[in-house]
């Protein structure tokens, strides 16, 4: 048996962070394989899911919408219906979105720029299984590159998120108009987590930060104890 | 069969920020237009190859919950009309 659990990182026509998102797994201690957006299934013995960035479907009609609907998001679907953990990035977390497996939809920047830079990002819920390498309150320092990122959900829903802890990354300040200045939103349950910006841009320090190897380890953490739960 | 032709307008929701459309109205006024406020939305114009009279409203409704519009931002019309 390997010890390295197998992350799956889901490749849509559009997708730019696959291979980093790839690399950066590698890593911090897990075994990556790209699957094909049109295969049904997951590799067997997959203990965690990640959703790259980039520009699935060329952003067409909305942010994250065609790709929702690919084959392997019914596989997604199912195995965070079973408590496995689906971390999706940036496009990944449009997808989420779109699947209506996260709450919200992410909309044009407020000021309609892509914006690409390092990004403050305060840990609001250190509790969740994406963040317990994080203290409550760490700032992380982690790339943004996106020109629709502006996350927003109706009031009711938001002050019904924050109070569960579902709102666990912020930014430090206003970069997009996000409502809440939220920046990563995770399900009621708690094994799905989507964020703009990019922990696989940020796993050596040479590279500016490695703040986000917190988030990785921890995700492979999780795909462990996923496969140990389901051995 | 001829087939049925419909539009479908989708709008960003009444009380919903719309940066572009305020970058719309900014840059008429530019041009001088007396411009109150504008909105930009999106229009879909779909030929149903095979849809009797009762159900193609239906599936048009179906259309715009499961994919052309996001219920959270977007509201949508549908017009029917004959090919």
């Amino acid at each position: 048996m390997t010890t390295r659990p197998l992350v799956a990182v889901v490749q849509f026509p559009g997708s730019n962070d696959d291979h980093d998102a790839a690399w950066a797994l590698r890593s911090v201690g897990a075994e990556p394989v790209l699957v094909w957006h049109e295969e049904a299934t997951l590799p067997p013995g997959t203990g965690a899911v990640v959703l790259p960035g980039g520009f699935s479907y060329g952003d067409y009609l909305r942010t994250g919408a065609m790709a929702s609907l690919a084959p392997a998001m019914r596989a997604v679907r199912a195995f965070a219906a079973e408590g496995g953990p689906v971390l999706g990035i940036c496009n990944g977390f449009q997808i989420l979105c779109e699947a209506r497996l996260l709450p919200g939809v992410l909309r044009s920047n407020r000021e309609l720029e892509f914006v690409c830079r390092d990004a403050v990002i305060r840990v609001e819920n250190a509790g969740t299984l994406f963040t317990r390498r994080c203290s409550p309150g760490q700032e992380l320092v982690l790339p943004i590159k996106h020109g629709e990122g502006a996350w927003y959900v109706d009031e009711g829903t938001y002050v019904q998120l924050a109070a569960r802890g579902q709102l666990v990354f912020r930014y430090a300040e206003d970069v997009n108009g996000s409502l809440g200045n939220v920046a990563g939103v995770v399900d009621e349950r708690g094994n799905v987590l989507g964020l703009m910006p990019h922990p696989e841009h940020a796993v050596d320090p040479l590279l500016g930060s490695a703040d986000g190897g917190l988030l990785l380890a921890a995700l492979v953490d999780a795909a462990a104890e996923h496969l140990l739960a389901a051995a | 069969m001829t087939p049925r032709k419909a539009t479908v307008l989708v709008r960003p929701k009444q009380g919903i920020l719309d940066p572009q459309g305020e970058a719309v109205q900014r840059s008429l006024r530019k041009l001088g237009f007396d411009v109150g406020s504008v909105r930009v939305g999106r229009v879909l114009d779909i030929e149903l190859d095979d849809a009797g009279d009762g159900d193609a409203h239906e599936q048009l409704e179906r259309m715009c919950r499961e994919l052309l519009a996001n219920p959270l931002i977007e509201s949508f019309e549908i017009r029917l009309g004959d090919a």
